[in-house]
């Protein structure tokens, strides 16, 4: 009973140790890089945005269109 | 067998002693790097005017607490589910109501549009996930044609397809993640890492590949590979639950919702936090979030019953919706960008007529 227990407990520290190893080998990037290349995402997606920018109304399906006036 | 690749020697007290090595060596590798907050970065970029945003659309249908809902890639329709088992298709330019399935368990905590809008796929307190192929004869029972996918061994939490209707990706209350074939319910699959329940998962955006990032109740989110099922980055600075995650669309990033009243952005490639929406005087839990279409606002709805919409580069609030009665429990931007819906614990009580009806309602915002 005993030594199940000793087994998994080692297989649980075992999985730990080489989940963290392989983390700690990932490739970074520094954050100044990172956010500048989010930063430019975001500016170079802005003119493509409805909730940012707004379209007119009679491209939007949701708006109530504006009315006719023909009468 | 688990302990193969054990060194002579290694006992449980030196292979923890180890972790704790490692888990200071990743936070001293990953400081390194941090030169810099990304709202510095942002700082010349103009700031974002008042925003108003209104609602356009009420869908007014559920009997319960609205729960989850997708949108269609045909940016009109929408499926959602809710406490009391009912899952209903909407066209949400008209606000009719297609189809109307009766699940046989209550709390439907998962809703997902096929990619074909030819199907859909829910679960919830009944552990699976079950796709419906939608028929265009409204009066066909879509219950026929029911097929159980896939079986955790707890609560089904959040369910998505992945590029076609042939695949399905799940998370639960089990803790785990898996991957299914939807024709033959197989599990192609099974992602394991979560020490609790997992509550939330979102499909890296297709061009950056085969990954997702889930999160959950261990206030870990953990960034998958599909093919080989393994953990590649996880992320611990949430001080609770995250009940949502979502990607940058990008793919660079992703953004999580947690009962810590705080949202947060996560670089991939920094391997990093690097922002937090928060503020002192929000205190309710953010139960939702997602990305307009470049990714400057999120949008996040919280068990205080608003929706709070950040600037995601200047880390500040531009907005607060009032719109609902109750806790929102979900918040999905449509996938030409040109509005948001939101769901919600809403229970309006409505009197006609001697009856006492009530009704809970998604909307439908743009600016």
């Amino acid at each position: 009973m005993s030594n199940n227990n000793a087994s998994s407990s080692l297989a649980v520290a075992y999985r730990a140790v080489k989940q963290l190893r392989l983390e700690a080998s990932v490739r970074r990037i520094q954050v100044s890089q990172a956010a500048t290349d989010l930063k430019n995402f975001c500016l170079q997606n802005a003119h493509k945005d409805p909730l940012l920018m707004g379209v007119p109304s009679g491209d939007n399906p949701f708006r109530p269109p504006k009315s006719c006036g023909l009468l | 067998m688990a302990c193969q690749g054990l060194s002579k020697g290694e006992t449980v007290s030196s292979l923890r002693a180890e972790s704790e090595n490692l888990k200071a060596k990743l936070e001293e590798e990953r400081s390194k790097l941090h030169d810099v907050e990304l709202h510095q970065v942002a700082e010349k970029v103009e700031a974002l005017g008042q925003f108003v945003m209104k609602t356009r659309r009420t869908l007014k249908g559920h009997g319960n607490k609205v729960l989850c809902m997708d949108w269609c890639r045909d940016k009109r329709r929408i499926v959602s589910s809710s406490q009391d088992g009912k899952v209903i298709v909407w066209d949400a330019y008209t606000t009719n109501k297609e189809h109307a399935v009766t699940m046989p368990c209550t709390w439907v905590m998962a809703c997902a549009y096929a990619p074909s809008g030819c199907a859909i796929a829910c679960g919830g307190l009944d552990n699976k996930c079950s796709v419906y192929p939608l028929s265009l004869d409204k009066n066909e029972n879509l219950s026929a044609k029911k097929k159980s996918v896939a079986m955790h061994t707890n609560y089904l939490s959040s369910c998505s397809f992945t590029n076609s209707d042939m695949q399905l990706l799940t998370s639960s209350g089990d803790g785990t993640c898996a991957l299914w074939d939807v024709e033959s319910g197989q599990l192609l699959q099974s992602f394991h890492g979560h020490s609790a329940d997992v509550l939330s998962l979102n499909l890296a955006p297709s061009e950056t590949g085969n990954t997702f990032v889930s999160g959950g109740c261990d206030k870990k989110a953990n960034v998958w590979d599909m093919r080989s099922g393994q953990n590649i980055q996880s992320f611990e600075t949430h001080e609770s639950d995250i009940n949502c995650v979502r990607y940058y669309p990008s793919g660079d990033a992703f953004a999580t919702g947690s009962d810590d009243a705080t949202c947060r952005l996560y670089d991939l490639r920094a391997d990093r936090e690097v922002a937090i929406y928060s503020k002192e005087s929000i205190i309710f839990g953010a139960s939702s979030v997602d990305f307009s279409l470049s990714g400057r606002l999120l949008f996040a709805g919280y068990n205080d019953y608003t929706i709070n919409v950040w600037d995601v580069l200047k880390g500040t609030r531009v907005a607060i919706l009032f719109g609902h009665e109750n806790r929102v429990s979900t918040v999905r931007v449509s996938p030409d960008g040109t509005a948001f819906c939101s769901g919600s614990w809403d229970n309006t009580l409505r009197r006609w007529a001697g009856y006492s009806f009530r009704f809970v309602y998604c909307c439908i915002w743009t600016l």
